[in-house]
């Protein structure tokens, strides 16, 4: 029986093994979001297209809906832009925009040229409502349901199937 | 054609090295005379290839041949012909060259400072560090070549990372690889003695040389980058508890470790089995650490290019290494018998508390960095452990080490005599508390922390001395200096790296309570005052020189009104890169640390700057030179320069003697 | 050459202009340390390891600000990183909170030590057992005579 504890090196490393074999498919970089299953932020945000028109995060109660962060600058979000595009044509659920650090006039641009999924899009030039959802690298999207409160975050651009398998069942869900 | 020899040379190595992985340790074990010579040669046609192969990347980024794809990645027809040849380990592919390079030099350094040992262990050991290159040349060769070309080829290439073009790089990592590479040696001593069954003292002296001279080198390579980090990160740093630095800081530490132990096993036969398991694991750290950095699993300033593929080869190889050397520990370990009986207060005690200290420092040093992605990959939380943990934890744990290493040395062997050593060091102990106390006080303003780390600095000189005197006094009749030369060098080699440790720590306290910092505006004729100095503005100067851009300040520095010098400090643009770059002013005798940050506006000449004033931390990389230092005294001891005849009679001692069971 | 000509132009040109005191960057510095303090020990959520005090990124000077004006409003370093782990999780603190799943991580090193040591500790104890319980063979009694009162031999 003492023989046993020579093993014991060899049985930690294993461990270790296990641990580091599991890590290599793990992204070290992605922060997931603390805000899942809390209330969405309040924000009062002038729209992009129209200075003089403001929403707040309260007018969005009753409904499900999708907030897509983005921005002229950002070159994911130029990727996603389609597959957002395609699926506002589905009309399962609204989506919203922000807008997040940018120029009114290079946001608008954008949107001419790559076409506009959103029922409206917030203007955040300074960042501020970013950080209050916990964004940190654009494009990022939430789904927020009835009640205001956030039930998914996509951190990176949205691709078909993270449509179909976490954001269309998701939606149904809350719609239900 | 050259690229494509230096491919063929690895492929003819990969075969030579399974030849030498594989003939020589079953030869060990058959008695087969033939098999175990094949060993040497083996060892020096694998160096001579992969010199080779070397040669030829060298020269693939000298003639700018942009065919070859990582030329193209990591070079530029402008690039300085130094770091033209730096940039070879620019680079994932390249480092990994590097590796084996430094590997296959170590196998050749054995294959010829071996004639001492018995035939069947420098088999077994240039066998095993074989099958270490047959992992290494698997791995390049197949998911790793620097030697892929790019078709069609490049017109001029993507430059080397700017914060590469520095001659930190051209030191730093071959000094680190020849650090914590050359624990292979310790470990396939280790191997062999496990497979031949024969531990024993004498095995103990033969590792020890190879041993610290790979920690000194390792010592060395920790230190360059240190400061490396320091002169060209532009914010004044020098560790960071990043993983990459984690990584080459284990090694030391059970490196450390191992050094100490392998003291008893040699001089005491005491505790061999725990030397070898030491042995395997500060080699074991090693590959974690080159896993760790390349696999993506870790987020790094430092770290390579990610790619899972290559992740899971390195694991696989990892496993089986380490994995493999756990299990023949567990397997043969239990049968190797006690050595010399020695009591509970004894200098074997005091090395072996040591170990514990240093291994438990390396295990949390593992935790921390580890942790997150423990936690992550049980999808329990996502979570940072930076330097506020290592910080906390490191020091709590290493003090207790501090404090031995006065009294360790002057411990008897066998049995030691506590209050004997407690009379002799009362003066050390008061003197170095009391200055401690009262030191804080004229730097600037009181510390505990600073009070701790200096007493515990202090501790070490005065112990130091006190031992020093007390061999030195005996000592009949001639001169001091004559006495001193008759020191034995490994003796002050140990007393000179734990001098070493004490400037360390010297250094790290006071600049960590004393630094003082300014971030200002500075325009023409601006002065700014940092600790006792002045530093007053002169301007910036704009200029080129082969792919870059400048900007240069320039700082009058004054004290007390003398002028001292002038510090420039500049602004990098590289032709290739978006972001700017700093090279900051540094005079590490006077302390001041300027770093230029942007110009303020377009309308003004006024820049932003940052003035650090950090006193004693040169005294950090002088501690780590003094100790490395220490090691190359060590091994310069007489007796590990045996002679051809002393070697064959240690060797029949310890034939007859060994009862392999 | 050309820096020793500039070196002195620049040199004549401070003799003649008069010397000012630089200008501290931000009104109040003493917040601004404050701020740069705390952001020591907080991760920049966009780069490679670095903390928030280190990093040239846009997001990384946004959250400075935003430390800044939490400062200026009154709130105590414990409520601003109260704030933004509410917004970007523990990931953000270089400190990790001690809480349940970080206790291995906490206690770890002195457990390891603590368990370490007392090893040791048992290990000789044993050691001290064994040994004892070992007397020599009388072949090996014969030996250590022989050695005791012959000369000293040429052991390594």
């Amino acid at each position: 029986m003492r023989y046993l504890r020579y093993l014991i090196p060899l049985g930690a490393f294993l461990v270790l093994t296990g641990f580091l074999f599991r890590g290599l498919w793990m992204d070290p970089h992605q922060v997931p979001s603390p805000l899942i299953d809390k209330p969405a932020p309040q924000f009062r945000l002038t729209q992009v297209a129209d200075p003089a028109k403001s929403l707040s995060r309260d007018q969005m109660l009753g409904q499900v809906w999708l907030l897509n962060v983005w921005a002229s600058w950002c070159v994911s979000c130029r990727e996603e832009h389609p597959v957002l595009v395609e699926f506002a044509k589905s009309g399962i659920v609204p989506i919203y925009g922000l807008d997040y650090k940018d120029t009114r006039d290079e946001a608008l641009k954008w949107l001419d040229r790559l076409g506009n999924p959103y029922q409206a899009s917030l203007f955040d030039a300074d960042g501020r409502v970013g950080i209050d959802y916990g964004v940190y690298g654009v494009p990022e999207t939430y789904v927020i349901d009835k009640s205001g409160t956030i039930r998914y975050k996509q951190i990176g651009p949205i691709t078909p199937e993270i449509l179909n398998e976490k954001i269309v069942p998701l939606v149904k869900k809350l719609n239900a | 054609m050259i690229p494509e020899l230096g491919n063929f040379a690895l492929m003819v190595a990969l075969a030579v090295a399974l030849v030498q992985g594989m003939l020589p340790i079953v030869g060990a074990a058959r008695g087969n005379e033939a098999w175990m010579g094949l060993a040497r040669p083996a060892a020096r046609a694998v160096f001579v290839l992969v010199l080779l192969a070397a040669g030829c990347l060298v020269a693939s980024f000298v003639r700018d041949d942009f065919s070859v794809l990582y030329v193209a990645t990591n070079s530029t027809r402008a690039l300085p012909l130094r770091y033209k040849v730096a940039a070879f380990w620019g680079g994932h592919e390249g480092s990994m060259l590097l590796w084996l390079l430094i590997l296959s030099f170590w196998m050749f350094a054995v294959s010829v400072f071996s004639r001492h040992l018995p035939q069947s262990m420098v088999a077994r050991i240039l066998g095993v560090m074989g099958l270490i290159a047959v992992g290494f040349l698997l791995f390049i060769l197949l998911t790793s070549n620097p030697f892929d070309r790019l078709i069609p080829a490049a017109e001029d290439g993507r430059d080397l990372n700017p914060l590469l073009q520095d001659p930190g790089m051209v030191a730093h990592p071959p000094m680190l690889y020849m650090g914590y590479v050359g624990f292979s040696v310790a470990f396939a001593f280790a191997i062999a003695a496990l497979l031949g069954g024969n531990l024993d003292a004498t095995w103990a002296r033969w590792s020890r040389p190879w041993t610290t001279v790979a920690w000194s080198f390792l010592t060395l390579g920790i230190c360059l980058g240190s400061a490396w980090a320091y002169w060209t990160l532009g914010w004044g740093g020098w560790w960071f508890w990043d993983p990459v630095e984690n990584a080459s800081f284990m090694p030391w530490l059970a490196g450390t470790a191992l050094m100490h132990s392998l003291a008893v096993t040699e001089k005491r036969g005491g505790f061999k089995v725990w030397t070898v398991l030491l042995a395997i694991f500060a080699f074991s750290l090693s590959l974690l650490g080159t896993f760790l950095v390349r696999s993506g699993v870790l987020t790094s300033v430092h770290a390579f290019a990610n790619d899972p593929r290559r992740g899971v080869f390195i694991l696989l190889f990892l496993s089986l290494v380490i994995g493999g050397s756990l299990a023949l520990y567990a397997w043969r370990a239990p049968k190797v018998g006690l050595g010399e009986r020695f009591e509970l207060i004894s200098r074997e005690t005091m090395l072996l508390t040591n170990n514990v200290l240093f291994l438990a420092a390396a295990g949390a040093v593992l935790l921390g960095t580890l942790y997150p992605l423990f936690l992550d990959s049980l999808g329990l939380d996502k979570l940072s452990v930076g330097p506020p943990y290592f910080n906390f934890v490191f020091p709590l744990l290493m003090a207790p080490a501090l404090f031995l290493m006065g009294i360790g040395p002057l411990a008897r062997w066998k049995q030691a005599n506590l209050p004997e050593i407690a009379v002799r060091l009362k003066w050390a102990f008061g003197v170095s508390l009391v200055t401690a106390l009262l030191l804080p006080l004229a730097l600037g303003h009181w510390s505990w922390l600073a009070a701790a780390g200096l007493w515990l600095a202090l501790w070490i000189y005065a112990a130091t001395a006190v031992n020093l005197w007390s061999r030195l006094r005996p000592l009949a009749g001639t001169g001091l200096l004559a006495r001193f030369r008759s020191l034995p060098l490994g003796y002050l080699g140990m007393l000179t790296a734990h001098v070493g440790v004490a400037t360390f720590i010297v250094g790290v306290t006071l600049v960590k309570t004393y630094e003082a910092e300014k971030d200002v505006q500075m325009d023409i004729g601006d002065t700014v005052t940092v600790g006792p100095y002045t530093l007053q503005f002169g301007g910036v100067s704009n200029g080129s020189r082969e792919n870059y851009l400048f900007s240069k300040g320039a700082f009058q520095v004054t004290r007390n009104g003398q002028i001292v010098e002038t510090m420039y400090a500049e602004k990098r643009q590289f032709v290739s890169q978006a972001e700017p770059s700093t090279v900051a002013a540094i005079d590490l005798v006077r302390d001041l640390y300027i770093s230029l940050g942007e110009a303020a506006g377009s309308n003004t000449s006024a820049w932003i700057v940052r003035v650090y004033y950090k006193p004693f931390v040169h005294w950090v990389w002088g501690g780590c030179l003094v100790m490395a230092l220490g090691g190359v005294l060590a091994l310069s001891d007489r007796r590990y320069r045996l002679t051809r005849r002393a070697g064959q009679e240690a060797l029949d001692g310890t034939l007859a003697g060994t009862v392999p069971a | 050459m050309l820096s020793r000509l500039l070196g002195a132009l620049l040199l004549l040109a401070l003799l003649t202009a008069g010397a000012r005191e630089a200008a501290p960057l931000g009104e109040d510095p003493a917040l601004e340390h404050r701020m740069m303090v705390l952001a020591e020990e907080l991760r920049c959520l966009v780069c490679q390891n670095q903390t928030l005090a280190d990093s040239h990124a846009d997001l990384a000077a946004d959250l400075r600000q935003e430390i800044l004006e939490l400062m200026k409003k009154g709130q105590s370093d414990e409520q601003i990183k109260r704030y933004l782990v509410a917004r970007y999780g523990d990931f953000v603190l270089y400190r990790p909170p001690l809480k349940a799943a970080t206790w291995l991580l906490w206690f770890g090193p002195g457990v390891l030590l603590v368990g370490g040591l007392a090893a040791l500790y048992l290990v000789l104890l044993r050691r001290r057992r064994l040994a004892a319980a070992e007397p020599l063979s009388a072949e090996q009694e014969q030996r250590a005579l022989e050695l005791l009162s012959g000369d000293e031999g040429q052991l390594s």
